[in-house]
């Protein structure tokens, strides 16, 4: 573990520094990265311009839903999101290369790549999330201030686990990694809008089977003092830390699995 | 009737290729199936709090939806066409030996690229929208000849698309390197193509430009055409202008790039 974060840190220092070789075109796409976030978020203001709720939620409520959600996947991004390429890495074999290193694979493949202007998304989702926390009217409490930062942790812990289970998958895919996409990019997405824009079946699912709801919904409807999804009771706006670690805990085994069952595909 | 015969080649090479990775295919098809779902539900939400916004009712919202995933991939509406490759052969300095084949350098990749969007139409295209049309209440027309004006404003389209894109591609003589064109490429074509949002319910005068943009002859306009809501024949004049526009600036950018082309490498 602590190999591993050594090794994260280092790999990672290492790309920080070849970026910063070129710090104009580091600019621009941290730009890019910032300006592609922010475009999604004037589709939601576009959508608003027309109407004055979107399923009974107003504009800063769906851009408190929005601003997590872009922050929590943000981290995770950050961290790991370079691990969407493993599949490329298996299928030239450059894997390889990695299994016979004296660090864990997961941390190399993790900071492989480890891409800076990803702070890109970060920072766009946390303008939106401070015009939200301004624009919405909260009832604070302790409990509800020590959740936010809780919220964005746990959050970002359960989109690693995606990127962690999408990233195992991968071994046995290969080629099918834009599957991920569906839960990464696609979780980040559907969690912009609020639960009762979706169909009970579809909030059921990323709430038993995905965990995806306990990144926002179910928490941001405690602190906005909204109704639970699914009617469940409240106490469930604070289990995003043990789902967070159930979620990273299955997605190791997952990675533990199809490590083992890689078989390198040659020259 | 020689050459026709080669570019035809071109085109077959361009399918086959695609088709060969079936389950990148697979995963793409499934990617855009969960994309239309979470999109259509948004966008039940949105006309059920304001029917008849930007003129469609719900059916052809939800239409609209799976059309955008269908034609997602084909259209590269967020790149990924051909243009990465050429890119890449401009950068290498592998495009020298391309331009010194006995065949045009644009027609060459137009045939490459259609073939591509050919196979991405039918690959990825077909299956998330009639998983749409089947859960989801949808709008299509009942005669064939509106079916048959749509099929063609997809050409159109898809020569449109190769025009943006080619433009973009050249640019790399002078830019060397094609990440961050890439990026606006995608920044643009999501945009302003009505991925994101149909460009009917842009508000005011950002409504009125961005639907006038080569892009919205993307998605926007072979939807208006399936739904009912446009003339095909002004969509027709409206693709067919923007695609000569951008071929013909495309061929006029290639040979100005070609007469001061360096090869890198060595």
């Amino acid at each position: 573990m602590v190999d591993g974060l050594r090794a994260y840190r280092l790999i990672g220092g290492m790309w920080i520094r070849s970026t910063m070789a070129y710090r104009a075109s580091f600019a621009m796409t941290t730009f890019a990265n910032f300006a592609v976030t922010a475009l999604d978020f004037v589709g939601i203001l576009l959508m608003f311009s027309r109407v004055k709720v979107l399923g009974g939620w107003p504009l800063p409520e769906v851009a408190f839903l929005y601003g997590l959600s872009s922050v929590a996947f943000g981290f995770a991004d950050l961290a790991i999101g370079s691990m969407e390429r493993l599949g490329h890495r298996v299928r030239d074999g450059t894997l390889d290369t990695l299994l016979v290193r004296p660090a864990p694979v997961l941390a190399q493949v993790a900071a492989d790549r480890f891409a800076l202007r990803r702070l890109g998304r970060i920072m766009q989702g946390a303008l939106v999330l401070g015009y939200a926390l301004s624009a919405v009217d909260i009832d604070w409490t302790p409990l509800k201030a020590l959740l936010m930062p809780v919220m964005v942790v746990s959050g970002a812990g359960i989109f690693c686990a995606v990127f962690v289970a999408g990233a195992a998958f991968q071994f046995v895919a290969q080629d099918a990694s834009e599957v991920q996409n569906a839960f990464t990019y696609g979780g980040a997405t559907l969690l912009q809008y609020p639960p009762t824009v979706f169909g009970r079946e579809l909030v059921r699912g990323v709430t038993f089977l995905l965990p995806l709801a306990f990144v926002t919904w179910l928490p941001a409807a405690y602190v906005l003092g909204r109704p639970m999804p699914l009617g469940l009771p409240q106490w469930v706006a604070f289990a995003p830390p043990l789902v967070a670690v159930a979620c990273l805990a299955l997605s190791g085994l997952a990675w533990r699995a199809g490590l083992r069952s890689y078989r390198s595909t040659g020259s | 009737m020689g050459s026709g015969r080669l570019y035809a080649a071109v085109v077959a090479g361009g399918f086959r290729r695609y088709a060969t990775y079936r389950a990148a295919t697979a995963a793409g098809v499934f990617t855009n199936t969960v994309f239309g779902l979470i999109l259509v539900y948004t966008y039940l939400a949105l006309w059920d709090e304001k029917p008849h916004l930007g003129g469609y009712d719900q059916a052809q919202a939800v239409t609209y939806v799976w059309l955008g995933q269908a034609i997602f991939a084909a259209m590269a509406i967020g790149g990924g066409g051909v243009e990465g490759e050429l890119m890449e052969r401009i950068r290498t300095g592998d495009v020298a030996i391309d331009l010194y084949r006995p065949a045009d350098l644009q027609l060459w990749w137009l045939a490459a690229d259609v073939g591509r969007a050919l196979f991405q139409l039918l690959g990825r295209g077909v299956i998330p929208f009639v998983f749409g049309a089947l859960f989801f209440p949808v709008a299509l027309p009942g005669d064939p000849a509106t079916w048959g004006a749509f099929l063609v404003t997809l050409v159109l389209a898809m020569m449109v698309g190769f025009g943006i894109r080619y433009l973009i591609a050249l640019l790399t003589f002078w830019l060397m390197d094609g990440t961050g064109m890439t990026h606006m490429t995608m920044l643009a074509g999501f945009f302003c193509s009505g991925m994101m949002l149909p460009l009917n319910v842009f508000p005011g005068a950002l409504g009125d430009v961005v639907r006038e943009l080569p892009w919205s002859a993307l998605l926007q306009k072979p939807a208006d055409v399936l739904l009912g809501e446009a003339d095909p024949w002004g969509t027709f004049a409206f693709q067919g202008a923007w695609a000569v526009v951008l071929l013909g600036a495309g061929r006029l950018l290639q040979s100005v790039a070609t007469r001061r082309v360096v090869v890198q490498g060595g």
